[in-house]
């Protein structure tokens, strides 16, 4: 194929889907004055995000957590006073691993979920269906989705940033002589409560992409069974990309000091 | 009334309706009729402004679907119910929940003893048992499923119904069924209809004039009778083998 014919259709497929995805969203904007049709659809799923994604996040936050504490005591060569052992495990979950492991369950999780249930819903005409009866996809199916997220991603990434600090402070006096107080006051002499917002903000932006994302993905989903399983991909693998970018980009705007 | 002028649909470089006219008058039924694949659900579509045509006119009740603002679009909507091909009901929600979406006035939807009555004396119409109410889409049977749906579309006393294929993929007692459902509605609510189908013998049943799509053009429109005399090799083509058929007499 001949090279520019494919930057161009790729160019135009990318203007394409940045065209219709503003629409999408200012259609969901739109649609937030419906709380009476929003509101108990958003908590039935927060309550779906919470309560489901609970334990695989914790789980996992945890191992992160012990294996920052393990390997930093695998490198630790004794000119270094040990409290510091104990800012940099909550450094390095607060900042980064709490919430972009968190996110990244969740994109694979959540996101896989919306995309292949709105994008079953498309071809099954369910959506259109909605959009017969003279109601509104966006804050029936989309509006609910995308503040539940919003909602419940931050939290989750706190209690992941809780689980991965406990894990890693139990963990790290199995391999190093750290006390409870040596633990606790590394912690605290670098700490800066501006870190526990950042990881907050960081966590806001991740489940915004993450659910608008697989939101986008599934209703736009084309060509029956293998449309659905192509959106799903695609929104967990967009998703995990926009993870990654928004986490260089917000570390460079959040942190610049 | 429902008339679309010079309806132009592509997707892609196939060209699906290629300037279609066609006309529903008030308190017919009108059976659309075309082999698979040739855009009479595309057209359907274009009715209740799901597709928007690259060109051409649609328009309802004296109003041009597509320059219709948001709410007047809804409003529109809500006095025309859409049975969809496999019912499109929502998994998730129960049959009285299905239902329940189908009626659009806010208020009436916001009365939920209106709504009790309202969606019973819709199962009840669509000749489904009271019980039926309680279960979910993936509990019923492919001949129910498409009832519930047309239970749903019913639900907010549509002045249009619009049928996308109502019988395919259901064997020939279900569809007989349907087709003396849609003949009843037709008769008992004086609803005006447009039914989408492959099936020559069900719309020769039910339907106060034929409509034969094919490729992407409304060959022929006219009575039944019109239909049995037309010379037009398209139309014999297409109602040959069920002229064949033993049971088309019956």
């Amino acid at each position: 194929m001949n090279l520019f014919a494919w930057i161009g259709r790729w160019f135009l497929e990318g203007a394409s889907h940045v065209g219709r995805l503003t629409y999408f969203v200012l259609e969901a904007i739109r649609g937030l004055g419906e709380v009476r049709i929003w509101w108990p659809r958003m908590m039935v799923e927060a309550w779906n995000i919470g309560a489901g994604s609970l334990f695989i996040v914790l789980l996992i936050s945890a191992f992160a957590g012990a294996v920052t504490a393990l390997q930093t005591g695998y490198q630790f060569t004794g000119s270094i006073p040990y409290y510091v052992v104990g800012t940099l495990v909550v450094s390095s979950i607060i900042l980064e691993l709490g919430p972009v492991l968190t996110a990244l369950i969740l994109a694979g999780r959540i996101g896989a979920r919306y995309a292949a249930e709105l994008g079953t819903m498309r071809v099954t005409e369910q959506i259109d269906a909605l959009e017969s009866l003279g109601r509104s996809p966006a804050s029936h199916l989309v509006i609910p989705r995308v503040l539940a997220g919003l909602l419940m991603i931050p939290a989750l990434t706190v209690l992941a940033n809780l689980s991965g600090i406990l894990s890693g402070w139990v963990s790290v006096k199995a391999v190093l002589p750290v006390t409870d107080s040596d633990f606790i006051y590394g912690a605290q002499y670098y700490w800066r409560p501006w870190d526990a917002w950042y990881s907050v903000i960081k966590a806001f932006f991740f489940a915004g992409s993450i659910t608008i994302i697989s939101c986008y993905m599934g209703f736009n989903t084309q060509q029956g069974a293998e449309g659905v399983g192509r959106s799903t991909t695609t929104a967990v693998v967009t998703s995990s990309v926009l993870i990654l970018v928004l986490d260089t980009v917000l570390t460079r705007l959040l942190l610049n000091q | 009334m429902i008339e679309l002028y010079g309806l132009h649909k592509a997707f892609g470089k196939q060209v699906v309706l290629d300037r279609v006219d066609f006309e529903v008058r008030e308190g017919e039924t009108v059976a659309l009729l075309g082999p698979s694949g040739t855009g009479k659900s595309v057209l359907l579509k274009h009715i209740i402004g799901l597709i928007h045509p690259d060109r051409g006119t649609v328009i309802v009740d004296g109003k041009d679907v597509n320059t219709l603002k948001r709410k007047e679009l809804s409003e529109l909507r809500s006095r025309i119910g859409y049975v969809f091909q496999n019912g499109a009901l929502f998994d998730s929600m129960t049959v009285f929940e299905n239902v329940r979406l189908g009626i659009t006035d806010e208020n009436k939807y916001r009365d939920l003893e209106y709504c009790r009555q309202r969606i019973a004396e819709c199962i009840r119409l669509v000749n489904l048992p009271a019980d039926t109410i309680e279960k979910y889409p993936a509990e019923l049977s492919g001949g129910m499923r498409k009832r519930v749906g047309i239970a749903r579309a019913i639900a907010g006393n549509p002045k249009y119904l619009l049928y996308d294929e109502p019988t395919s993929g259901l064997d020939p007692v279900n569809a007989d069924i349907i087709d003396g459902l849609v003949q009843r509605l037709d008769d008992e609510l004086g609803v005006t209809s447009v039914m989408v189908t492959h099936d020559v013998r069900g719309a020769f049943r039910v339907a106060d004039r034929l409509a034969l799509l094919s490729e992407g053009r409304i060959v022929m429109q006219g009575t039944p009778q019109e239909f049995l005399d037309s010379k037009n090799p398209k139309v014999r083509e297409f109602l040959e083998r069920d002229f064949d058929n033993p049971s088309f007499a019956a």
